[in-house]
């Protein structure tokens, strides 16, 4: 039985910049920050009420796992945005915009009532997007 | 879908004032501020500005203050830095408060926090990998040129 996820990527295209965006701006905490030899890092961080979850910020570039080709490609569509990451939550979804948005995230979408409950869209500096969402928009009463 | 889309919603003054001052005690959690210096920011009568922080940060603008210095003192003694110089260095003007407050709201005491991180930094540096699930440095090509784990028969 399958119990927990516990390390899950974000692919990014460059880790400094990534490390400024989901620790600064996001307000991620910072989990692991280990050198691994020249130009490479294993960075990973976690959101700030779910300290057992990592997200590795896996750099996309040209190494054992990443032919050249598939470097290119792999990074074309991320700065596409053709990647969605998944949901974040918050308590109040309008605080969290302004205070992004005062941080300089670029949204692709405010703060917007759907039929699934209220929802907002923005982009990571690498060009993957997520989903904005109160914690409410999960509870049962949406659900039924 | 446009980029950073003006828009008003209900009360969005409101929720933009908090978030100001939200905003401004991330800035300013080093110097004396107050609350009266945070509703003022808010342009808001200091009760009304503290009802309306804590519901949308779930901490009033004090606990925030107190949480914010915390964090970032444990962010120092993480770096290496002594506990006095943390102390100071995040707004506290007493020692005794400062470990006092840090043990209760992390649960050791700042000498221990900042000996407990210098040991794990001394294992980083030592065994790096060890640190780094398997599969990852495997895939990394990490494992390659490092002796830390134990080669496996495929």
């Amino acid at each position: 039985m399958i119990t927990r996820m516990t390390v899950t990527n974000i692919h990014v295209i460059d880790q400094d910049s990534a490390y400024d965006f989901y620790v600064n701006k996001l307000g991620f905490r910072l989990v692991d920050d280990i050198p691994m030899g020249p130009d490479t890092r294993w960075l990973t961080v976690s959101p700030p009420e779910q300290p057992d979850l990592q997200l590795v910020l896996f750099p996309v570039k040209v190494s054992k796992m990443f032919p050249k080709e598939t470097a290119e490609t792999l990074i074309a569509l991320i700065r596409k945005g053709v990647f969605g990451c998944g949901v974040l939550t918050c308590n109040d979804i309008f605080a969290t915009y302004e205070e992004l948005k005062a941080k300089g995230v670029v949204f692709l979408k405010a703060p917007t009532k759907e039929f699934y409950g209220t929802e907002a869209l923005f982009k990571d500096d690498s060009g993957n997007y997520f989903s904005l969402q109160p914690l409410n928009n999960f509870s049962n009463e949406n659900n039924v | 879908m446009t980029d950073q889309p003006e828009f008003d919603y209900p009360k969005v003054y409101l929720y933009r004032r908090i978030v100001q001052a939200k905003l401004f005690i991330d800035r300013h959690y080093a110097d004396k501020i107050d609350l009266d210096n945070i509703s003022d920011e808010a342009y808001f009568s200091k009760f009304h500005f503290i009802r309306l922080f804590k519901t949308v940060y779930g901490k009033t603008p004090h606990q925030y203050l107190k949480a914010t210095r915390i964090e970032r003192a444990k962010q120092l003694l993480r770096e290496g830095g002594a506990v006095s110089d943390a102390c100071f260095a995040v707004g506290f003007d007493s020692l005794s408060s400062f470990s006092g407050l840090f043990k209760r709201e992390v649960g050791q005491s700042a000498s221990a926090y900042a000996a407990q991180h210098q040991r794990t930094k001394a294992q980083i540096a030592k065994t790096p990998l060890a640190f780094v699930p398997g599969c990852y440095a495997y895939q990394h090509g990490w494992l390659d040129e490092n002796r830390n784990f134990e080669e496996t028969d495929q």
